[in-house]
């Protein structure tokens, strides 16, 4: 290691030269540093310039790639959503490929939300700053504001044979025809979850959801393209296509009614759950995943998730190269190995979301056999096409209508 | 003082009070080397950040691009964030207001009690108050949250009496105003207890003994004794209640229970383009804190408070 390499933050780097070329004094060196850090409040304050403000498709600039040289990949991901071994402490998929290709993976579970992983990371992104990631992991929505702000690398599909593996149906999403960005990590459904017991019947349509008995029982996620995209698919709107403001607008009545009406109790993020817990609630729009874990938790086999009969979403995380990585290759080596169906069915196995890799659902013979007719972690694609819908990509101008709309909607 | 002495001293012309000049210099020195760490953290952490939350308050959306700026002097900003969000500022308010008056209420009995009357149970009161800061401010908060649940104990005994008209605690503004008051009873507790346990006690039996009945001494003695204390604490509670979002966040509802730091939070992380929003409805909260909190200080921040 070498002490004296200089430090790698460009405003610290800039006092450190004015320092050193204005015969250092302790004066001195206190008011360069204080000119300097005036003037580094200032330029941080001069909002950046779109990418494409001339107008046109942004340029990207790739920086250079050194995979072959530094055989080292970064990957930020969610919590526990990669298989792990508690005995040894390690991610044994991450394991082998780093056996096999003698690449460094370091994983950090980084995200635990969409916006707020955004937020740390956008200043440094487009001052094209090195975030210290190599693949980071979004929900749909939030990888086509990605995309469209050019945050993200395009993946160079010859060298991933792999990716040609990905499930037909998750192929030509809206905001990445062709997956030219982006790659699935894992989807998953939201739909209608409930305690049998408490309820004391079958809920099959956002109706029963709105039952009178069961005022200020029910929970909703914040997430607007799950709760405002069930109530659109049960007003007879088709999320995946076009669709106006108005039609927007008459869903979230819809969520403002059923709360001011105190149907609908909470409209929360992850934390709903704790609520189907505590009995603060027993039925709600919630993630599939999350009430197969409650189940596995709780020990309570009367947890119920159903698509409604209006259809439930189907939504994608998403693994993309951010455009100040210098380890695209290695990123792509490690989206490839991750889309071979033997590990993807390992992962699978594990995660419990539903897999996004054909050919899994073959290998998880191999991995544990009594998952291989689970339908939610193999859908078949007839009944995705029928049963879901995806959200469609929104342009800035609709992203930003419709936040504000929400944000209103939930009381801010 | 010293140097101005010494240089009369020279002036008089008596060598013999004229002090070493090094030392005199290393003197004059000194305060401004121990300044440099505070004033470098001030600048980095307070004066940047704010200069920064200035002008994104006044930027302007890049047309046609939302989630872009260009820097600008758009008043427009404030205007918008406190006609939409007036209501929210004056919901903080009141909710920080009641819950500071409830502190203030539960503090000073117990305060009393810890200076006066534990005797050596002080101690043991003293950790008890302290204690739950051993754990996360979050983790307290969605603990009630469990504790108010429609199937605990609490709400299920009300429920049974008829005594709950909505018929559960949480989602409303009682829960809030609850939670921020449980939230900051700490800071209320100690600086009070600081400000009686040194005062005399000597002055309260004076006070009896000049024929004054007890609540005439709690008023004209006690009170007055620990204002120091009393105006600290009602500082420290009321200025982070009023900017508090996560008490409202927890235990409040969807329609009508959300703060100003709600909104900003909101405005900051999931409202695309929501930036100058959060930072005008920021720096209003800040002008507003300062200005009550200077008209407080001035009118209770004397020798003779009451």
């Amino acid at each position: 290691m070498n002490s004296r390499r200089p430090p790698s933050d460009p405003g610290i780097r800039s006092l450190i030269s004015l320092a050193a070329s204005s015969g250092l004094s302790r004066r001195g060196l206190l008011g360069g540093g204080a000119a300097g850090l005036a003037a580094l409040g200032l330029s941080a304050c001069a909002p950046p310039a779109p990418p494409s403000s001339a107008g046109g498709a942004p340029v990207l600039q790739l920086p250079k790639d050194v995979s072959d040289t530094e055989k080292i990949v970064k990957f930020a991901n969610w919590t526990a959503y990669l298989d792990y071994d508690d005995k040894t402490k390690t991610y044994p998929t991450l394991e082998a490929f780093q056996k096999k290709t003698g690449i460094t993976v370091t994983y950090s579970e980084d995200i635990e939300d969409n916006d707020s992983y955004e937020t740390k990371i956008e200043p440094q992104l487009q001052a094209k700053q090195d975030i210290d990631r190599d693949i980071f992991v979004f929900t749909d929505w939030m990888a086509n504001r990605m995309i469209q702000r050019g945050f993200v690398q395009p993946l160079e599909l010859i060298r991933m044979r792999n990716a040609a593996n990905i499930r037909p149906i998750l192929q030509d999403v809206s905001f990445d025809p062709g997956r030219n960005h982006s790659l699935t990590w894992q989807s998953g459904f939201a739909g209608i979850g409930y305690h049998k017991g408490k309820v004391g019947r079958e809920l099959k349509t956002l109706d029963d959801l709105f039952a009178p008995d069961l005022k200020g029982k029910i929970t909703a996620l914040s997430e607007f393209r799950d709760t405002v995209g069930l109530i659109m698919l049960w007003q007879g709107v088709d999320i995946s296509q076009s669709f106006t403001e108005a039609q927007f607008q008459k869903a979230v009545d819809e969520v403002t009614k059923q709360v001011s009406d105190g149907q609908i109790r909470r409209i929360k993020g992850n934390s709903y759950l704790q609520d189907l817990t505590s009995g603060n609630a027993i039925a709600g729009i919630v993630w599939s995943g999350d009430i197969a874990q409650l189940q596995s938790n709780t020990k309570d086999d009367n947890w119920t998730f159903v698509m409604p009969e209006s259809k439930g979403t189907l939504w994608s995380d998403n693994m993309m190269v951010p455009i100040t990585s210098r380890h695209r290759r290695n990123a792509q080596k490690l989206m490839d190995y991750y889309y071979d169906p033997l590990v993807a069915a390992k992962v699978a196995a594990y995660v419990a979301y539903i897999c996004p890799v054909e050919g899994a659902q073959d290998q998880m013979k191999k991995v544990d056999p009594t998952l291989v007719d689970d339908p939610m972690i193999f859908p078949t694609e007839e009944y995705l096409r029928k049963e879901t819908r995806s959200f469609r990509a929104l342009s800035p101008a609709e992203d930003q209508k419709f936040s504000q709309i929400w944000s209103k909607a939930v009381g801010n | 003082m010293t140097t101005a002495f010494a240089a009369s001293a020279r002036e008089a012309g008596d060598p013999q009070l004229t002090p070493p000049r090094r030392g005199g210099r290393r003197r004059g020195w000194t305060p401004y080397l121990l300044l440099v760490p505070g004033l470098l953290w001030l600048t980095l952490f307070f004066i940047v950040p704010l200069v920064q939350l200035g002008s994104a308050s006044l930027q302007s959306q890049w047309p046609g691009a939302p989630g872009y700026y260009y820097r600008d002097v758009n008043v427009g900003n404030y205007v918008d964030a406190l006609s939409s969000y007036g209501v929210h500022f004056l919901r903080s308010l009141a909710y920080a207001g009641l819950a500071t008056v409830l502190c203030f209420v539960i503090a000073f009995p117990l305060a009393y009690a810890m200076a006066f009357k534990a005797g050596r149970w002080r101690n043991v009161m003293l950790i008890l108050v302290v204690a739950p800061f051993f754990t996360s401010f979050i983790l307290r908060t969605i603990a009630w949250r469990q504790i108010l649940a429609d199937d605990a104990p609490l709400a299920r005994t009300l429920n049974a009496l008829h005594l709950l008209p909505g018929g559960h605690i949480t989602e409303t503004w009682v829960a809030v105003v609850a939670g921020l008051t449980y939230n900051f009873l700490p800071f209320m507790v100690l600086p009070i207890y600081t400000s009686l346990e040194r005062a005399d006690p000597r002055l309260l039996e004076a006070g009896r003994d000049l024929y004054a009945d007890r609540l005439t001494t709690l008023r004209t003695v006690t009170i007055p004794l620990a204002a120091p204390g009393i105006l600290a604490g009602t500082l420290l509670t009321f200025i982070p209640a009023a900017g508090d979002y996560v008490n409202a966040e927890l235990l409040g509802s969807d329609t009508s229970t959300k703060m100003v730091g709600n909104v900003i939070n909101s405005q900051f992380f999931t409202v695309l383009g929501g930036y100058p929003t959060a930072a005008a409805l920021s720096i209003s909260l800040m002008i507003l804190i300062l200005v009550l909190v200077l008209g407080y200080v001035r009118r209770f921040g004397t020798e003779e408070v009451l």
